[in-house]
């Protein structure tokens, strides 16, 4: 696992900016025999099958996970490992959180799939009372560190109400359980694989808007990329700008717009947002004196408020401005309206331009 | 006609049958209640009993389990068999000539209704759409049993339900469209209608959350002293979310006048009901909820309208929760997002679709009492045909509902934090006017 690490050290170490059809992307060399194009669906997929493969005590499960998912996330899953470690479950997402937990405190690896984000809910007593405290309450005696919760959430341009929640910082707000959310296929790879072996419960949230729109090149093998590290996805001198999934692609063309007035920025993928990397952010804000958060989640309570409130307690003296949060906002998530809802470009746009000349 | 009818036993008299017996058992309960724990039933068998806080129980000394399921699977109340005639001896509620012709009516405007929006949604028209292709008789000789007062939570594939209510073509194609016609102004996915004029909730996609709410509008229909109950719809697999529990138990124990009506349609997306449960189906689980209980053949209109009309009588005459298990065929993908032919067989599918057709059995059955022909049929789905083409027409052009809307409704009035976040929203309208889309009046 070490050598897989370092492997990916240098692999996911971003020097030029490879935006592929759609989502931020990483880096990897095009002409290297051991990667393949594929889309994010498809690298969940395959991080599914080694986690499976490598694991004879791993499973994944979930509402019609069976047939392939929804999302085509688990195709060929049930084929390949057999309907006992690959399978449909009723349709209850307490009970599939609930089950998960009790098959992980027995040693084993489970991997639930929760079909929407939106549909979480019934399961955040066993999250969060469960889950979360499994280990500590009863002093490391039992832990349930096998767990991995996905569930795809974002806008997807037509879902309305139900199809189209970020809901990662009810998440953020629980001691014991990790959240991450990678922002491209190679890095869904490698931190599903991450999330899925390590030794918490995990809730994996992935942009279901780029499961079939993001391309990249993704390694073949078994690799892993490390939970709680930020990454600089492009440096920059005049603000820092941190997010996480789907929107990273989108505040990178807003960078890229801010460069041509003359602005650079720096943007940040945070990928685990509990227990999240403030050194790599801190020494961002050391540097710009700014800061800029954005996410699709309601802007009020949503995790940038957290970011925000850490970093003014620890740049206080650098900041040359307010922090900036550039977020959904505070009501539903609406169908026809969506467009306005969402944290555009060109709102990331004006934002980086008011902060900067504060 | 009335030969036909004349052969079978009447439901009144079955009702009345039935409630007798039940008075005894309901004493008992009264007595559990009351603390005054009596003997007197067991008293017969010579039984030993042990008190415990839930009333007596018998004591026996055989070890013995009770099995996991009965002998025989629970049988299916039908009337109406395949070539929709009627089977000697069932007993049903009569259907006159005029309401069994609406009836029919709006079966098939249901289905002309779907195969039009569902080509709509296929031509790029709509984001989305689902239909009750398969469950017509469900949807509409169910919503027939009741009166307009009986309050309707849905799940979403009862909009046959509002079609028979009144709701117009027009209305749901501007839901679809989410135009400014719209009720729920634009907010929500095409199909989660809602009117509050016809006592419909409105639609929400978290599945069995309608459930308990049932129970508690019907509780309200009983403090009200209404002479009304709830009907609250859901598919098999949404029995197995707790909320189901949840609904059901407390239906229960408030006595609350609400008919729990599953569809069980075989389907939950791509899981089938062999992966969902293991119970022979929904109708016995009432029992263990101490709810009475009844499973019905879906497809047969007669017997869903004859079950409806005896579930609501007793639901607001007793005041007491009563589950029906209408079971059917999804017969359609579950949505234009699903392609059921990847985990379903297509035989099975055509099968349900022909041979086991709804409409085609109620056709059946008022063509051979002379109350519908050909001509009649042909002008039928005519007519229909050319209102939702029209509807659709017209839904498509209307404007969408102002940007206003995105803001109203989250609380009753719009507090500090939203009308400064419309501010802010109305001036990136003026700077990128652009990216915003062009028929949301600003
Ligand atoms: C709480 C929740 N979990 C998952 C879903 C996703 N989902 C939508 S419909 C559906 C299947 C429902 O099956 P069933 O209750 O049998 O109704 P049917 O579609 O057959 O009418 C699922 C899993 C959801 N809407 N809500
Ligand atoms: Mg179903």
């Amino acid at each position: 696992m070490g050598s897989n690490f370092r492997r990916i050290g240098k692999l996911a170490a971003i020097s030029s900016k490879n935006q592929s059809c759609m989502g931020f992307s990483s880096t990897v060399n095009k002409n290297d025999t051991s990667t393949k194009s594929v889309n994010l669906f498809s690298a969940i997929n395959q991080a599914l099958h080694i986690a499976l493969d490598s694991d004879p005590r791993s499973y994944v499960f979930g509402e019609d996970v069976g047939f392939g998912g929804v999302f085509r996330c688990t195709t060929g899953l049930a084929d390949r490992f057999g309907k006992q470690r690959v399978f449909n479950t009723p349709l209850c997402e307490q009970g599939i959180v609930g089950f998960a937990i009790g098959l992980a405190a027995m040693d084993n690896r489970a991997v639930a799939e929760i079909q929407f984000a939106d549909y979480i809910f019934p399961a955040f007593d066993q999250i969060v009372n469960e889950a979360a405290k499994f280990r500590y309450r009863s002093g490391n005696q039992f832990n349930c560190g096998g767990l991995t919760i996905r569930a795809p959430y974002g806008a997807v341009g037509h879902g309305g109400h139900y199809h189209s929640q970020s809901p990662e910082s009810f998440f953020c707000h629980v001691p014991g359980i990790k959240v991450v959310i990678p922002r491209s296929p190679q890095q869904a790879k490698g931190l599903l694989l991450s999330s899925i072996r390590d030794p918490n419960p995990v809730v994996f949230f992935e942009p279901k808007l780029l499961y079939r729109m993001a391309v990249e090149e993704v390694p073949k093998d078994d690799y892993m990329l490390p939970l709680s590290e930020a990454e600089v996805l492009r440096e920059g001198t005049d603000i820092t700008l941190v997010g996480w999934g789907a929107q990273l692609s989108i505040m990178e063309q807003a960078c890229v717009e801010a460069a041509k007035e003359g602005i650079s920025c720096e943007l940040i993928d945070l990928k685990t947002l509990i227990p999240w990397d403030k050194e790599t952010v801190e020494a961002s804000v050391k540097k710009t004196g700014r800061l800029l958060i954005s996410h699709e989640a309601p802007v009020t309570g949503g995790f940038g408020a957290e970011i925000s409130a850490s970093i003014v307690e620890r740049c206080f003296t650098r900041l040359e401005a307010p922090v900036a949060r550039v977020c959904g906002l505070d009501t539903p998530f609406p169908l026809v309206f969506e467009p306005f809802y969402l944290p555009t470009t060109n709102k990331i746009l004006d934002a980086i331009k008011s902060t900067v000349s504060y | 006609m009335e030969m036909l009818f004349s052969k079978s036993r009447s439901l009144t008299h079955f009702l009345q049958y039935y409630t007798k017996k039940y008075a005894v058992q309901q004493r008992c309960f009264e007595s559990i209640k009351a603390g005054e724990l009596q003997l007197d039933n067991y008293n017969e068998d010579d039984q030993q009993t042990l008190n415990f806080p839930g009333g007596r129980i018998p004591i026996t000394t055989r070890m013995k389990f009770i099995s996991e399921s009965f002998e025989k699977r629970l049988p299916c109340y039908r009337v109406l068999d395949d070539d929709g005639d009627l089977i000697p001896g069932s007993i049903f509620e009569q259907v006159k000539k005029g309401l069994a012709v609406n009836m029919y009516s709006t079966m098939v405007a249901l289905q002309i209704m779907d195969t039009i929006f569902y080509e709509a949604q296929r031509q790029g028209r709509l984001s989305f759409y689902l239909t009750s292709t398969g469950e017509e008789a469900i949807n509409i000789a169910s919503a027939a049993a009741l009166t307009s007062d009986d309050i309707v939570l849905p799940q979403y594939r009862e909009p046959g339900v509002l079609l028979w209510r009144g709701f117009t073509l027009e209305e749901f194609a501007d839901q679809l469209f989410g135009n400014k016609n719209d009720y729920g102004k634009g907010r929500q996915m095409p199909i989660h209608y809602g009117s509050n004029k016809l006592n419909y909730f409105t639609v929400s996609s978290p599945l069995a959350t309608q459930l308990p709410q049932a129970a508690g509008v019907a509780y309200s229909l009983k403090m009200d002293k209404k002479e009304a109950c709830v009907v609250v719809y859901f598919g098999d697999g949404s029995t197995s979310e707790g909320d189901f529990h949840a609904g059901l138990n407390f239906a229960a124990v408030m006595e609350s006048p609400v008919i729990f009506l599953c569809r069980n349609n075989g389907w939950a997306i791509s899981t089938p009901v062999t992966e969902q449960f293991r119970s022979d189906g929904i109708a016995i689980k009432g029992q263990a909820y101490g709810i009475r209980s009844i499973r019905v053949d879906g497809n047969d209109a007669l017997a869903v309208y004859s079950a409806i009309r005896a579930a609501r009588q007793m639901a607001i005459k007793e005041q007491r929760p009563i589950l029906v298990e209408a079971m059917t065929y999804r017969v359609s993908h579950h949505s234009t997002s699903d392609d059921s032919t990847k985990y379903r067989c297509v035989k099975e599918i055509e099968q349900w679709r022909t041979e086991k057709n709804p409409i085609t059995r109620f056709r059946k059955w008022i063509q051979r009492n002379d109350w519908w022909g050909d001509q009649n049929e042909t002008e039928l789905r005519g007519n229909i045909r050319k209102q939702v083409v029209e509807a659709i027409q017209t839904a498509e052009k209307v404007e969408k509902p102002p940007l206003r809307d995105l803001f109203g409704d989250v609380y009753d009035k719009i507090p500090s934090n939203l009308q400064e976040q419309e501010r802010f929203i109305r001036d990136s309208t003026k700077r990128y006017p652009k990216e915003y889309p062009f028929n949301v009046p600003v």
